[in-house]
């Protein structure tokens, strides 16, 4: 096994279950290092389940998560944390009155002894994490408020933040959605740095062109099992995937026969 | 003509981001949108200064009309400044002019079993803080409107001390001009000028001083504005939300305990139940004034200072000025919708 296909995060069978529901019954997916995994499904494939559990939101009550070859009991956001997953969610989770910088270091300030904040260093730091994702601008800098800036910014203030605390895998659910076209190509520029530099990135997305443009490998999940997985280049197009989803949602099964056998 | 919208277009377009490019380069403009409402709130109070001024120059350039002033206003000042901390946490504490009352009497209380005044000070402020996480545990972990809850407890903290002291008031004249008296309330004056600086006005500049490194540039303070703008996000990061929100409240039980030691010291060492009672509303309208908005996230300290001078500068100084008592709520009431105005042009609320 080369080291750019190891699996960095291994679900084995995994479970969910919020009462009589089963949103998961028995996912097993490996996220291979320093790819970019596209997460695809219908409303209530159980796409957002999964993202959780990959959180560390839901504990599954069946299966393993292993991750980098450790097997990873109680699994909690703190404990995904740990392990280097960070995840962004759709809501992106940020003080819209406040700076860059301070949404940076919400609930991880840099401070001394007594608790004050070390103003310069966290400026620094987040210059340092906006420019390795191409997080740049003469219009604003660490010091501007997060409110004023498009969505596709503040995408990337709440990637920068995922990546201070080394991150090796970052799940950004839904990064793309509500974004207009130059603002989505915005992100795809920093999620492209972020590979670059090495980082596992998991792509959740309802646009399947969004998906298609960014990620390496597709994973395509419903009714709670997968469906079908492949490389990118295992398909023929954008519209070769898109038309085994619409098989999927019609029959419930895609025609995975139509996959071209990458060697 | 099809092509002669963008042409038009371009030179708006590049008068336009020039103008914001000079705006973005100006230090003044810089400067005033990080600080704008502060600085309103000083404008508003030099205005109002300035005509009380215009009415009355003889009375309002002597330093000797400030020393009344100086006295009175370090109450205001020590409640408004932490009362910035409460709304921008997104809560409200109307109990805190009913801690006044209670730790003027725990203070005198112990005064007058001959604890040194300092002792009983510092006793006073646990006291304080003791109330403060009660009222915060109540309001954060009964899952409570904190302006339902902390008026109710304003009423009953009320109501428990007047019980308690049965309309008694404590006095101990022994204790004034002792050593930790002289320090806390004490006077002096400033270079024969005739204008007497008290020390409780010193120690509110002090407090102010302390609140704003606290707010800006402690991890506690900047925590409580993350939660007041967006507490699920500041959960989501593993801020302990709950957590942010008592401390808000105990702090505000020691600024409250603070003031209520100074006001029984600054009426000679006599308390009556119901001190404190006259500072909620002023204190409230000094903080909006000062240019804390209403809906949390943000709030500026040394606005609210400002804020507490001007609140305290209008009742007494518009008599000054020559404006018949009955003028008085009237100027409040206008100072407070014009400087509500003036804040709204520094900016509504970001989302």
């Amino acid at each position: 096994m080369s080291g750019q296909d190891a699996p960095i995060v291994e679900l084995r069978n995994i479970v969910k279950r919020f009462g009589n529901v089963e949103a998961l019954s028995g996912v097993s997916m490996t996220v291979r290092k320093g790819e970019v995994l596209g997460l695809l499904g219908d409303n209530g494939a159980g796409k957002s389940t999964l993202v959780k559990t990959l959180a560390g939101v839901h504990d599954p009550d069946e299966g393993e998560i292993i991750v980098k070859g450790n097997a990873r009991k109680p699994w909690t956001p703190l404990a995904a944390r740990d392990a280097g997953i960070e995840t962004v969610f759709q809501d992106r989770a940020l003080a819209p009155q406040h700076s860059i910088v301070t949404n940076i270091f919400m609930g991880r300030e840099i401070t001394n002894a007594v608790g004050l904040i070390r103003v310069q260093r966290q400026i620094d730091e987040a210059n340092r994490l906006m420019r390795e994702i191409g997080f740049t601008s003469k219009v604003f800098n660490p010091e501007s408020t997060v409110g004023h800036l498009s969505g596709g910014e503040r995408q990337g203030v709440a990637i920068a933040r995922a990546l201070y605390n080394q991150a090796d895998v970052i799940v950004l659910d839904e990064p793309t959605t509500a974004l207009s076209l130059t603002e989505t190509q915005k992100v795809f520029r920093f999620v492209e740095a972020v590979k670059a530099s090495g980082r596992t990135v998991v792509f959740i997305g309802h646009n399947i062109y969004h998906v298609w443009e960014i990620a390496d490998r597709f994973f395509v999940i419903d009714r709670g099992r997968e469906a079908f997985e492949g490389e990118k280049t295992a398909f023929t197009g954008a519209d070769h995937l898109i038309e085994m989803m619409h098989q999927l949602a019609e029959t419930g099964k895609a025609d995975t026969d139509t996959l071209v056998n990458a060697a | 003509m099809s092509d002669a919208t963008p042409a038009a277009a371009k030179p708006v377009e590049a008068i336009a981001s020039a103008v914001d490019r000079r705006k973005e380069q100006s230090h003044w403009f810089r400067f005033y949108r990080r600080n704008g409402r502060a600085l309103n709130a000083f404008l508003a109070l030099v205005l109002v200064w300035a005509v009380f001024a215009v009415n009355n120059p003889v009375l309002f350039l002597n330093p000797v009309y400030y020393n009344a002033f100086l006295f009175t206003v370090p109450a205001t000042i020590f409640l408004t400044t932490s009362l910035v901390f409460v709304i921008v946490s997104g809560e409200l504490d109307l109990a805190f002019p009913s801690v006044v009352g209670a730790a003027g009497g725990v203070f005198m209380y112990l005064v007058v079993l001959e604890v040194p005044v300092l002792a009983a000070f510092l006793v006073t402020l646990g006291f304080g803080a003791l109330i403060g996480l009660g009222i915060g545990a109540i309001v954060v972990y009964g899952k409570i409107s904190s302006l339902v809850a902390t008026l109710g407890l304003n009423f009953f903290i009320l109501g428990l001390v007047n019980l308690l002291a049965q309309g008694r008031t404590i006095s101990a004249p022994d204790a004034v001009g002792t050593f930790g008296n002289r320090l806390l309330v004490g006077k002096w004056e400033l270079f024969d000028t005739g204008l007497q600086i008290p020390n409780h006005f010193v120690w509110a500049l002090a407090w102010t001083v302390f609140c704003y490194v606290l707010f800006k540039y402690h991890r506690f303070g900047v925590r409580v504005q993350l939660v007041g703008d967006n507490s699920e996000s500041a959960r989501q990061m593993g801020i302990n939300v709950e957590r942010i929100r008592v401390g808000v409240f105990i702090f505000s039980g020691i600024a409250a305990a603070i003031t209520g030691a100074v006001l029984v010291q600054m009426a000679n060492m006599v308390w009556f139940p119901t001190s404190g009672k006259a500072y909620l509303l002023i204190a409230l309208a000094a903080l909006f004034v000062g240019g804390t908005p209403t809906w949390g996230g943000v709030g500026t300290i040394f606005g609210a200072f400002f804020g507490a001078l001007t609140v305290t500068l209008i009742p007494s100084g518009a008599v000054g000025a020559g404006f018949a008592g009955f003028w008085t709520d009237f100027l409040f009431g206008l100072v407070i919708i014009l400087t509500m105005v003036a804040h709204r042009f520094s900016g509504a609320r970001v989302r």
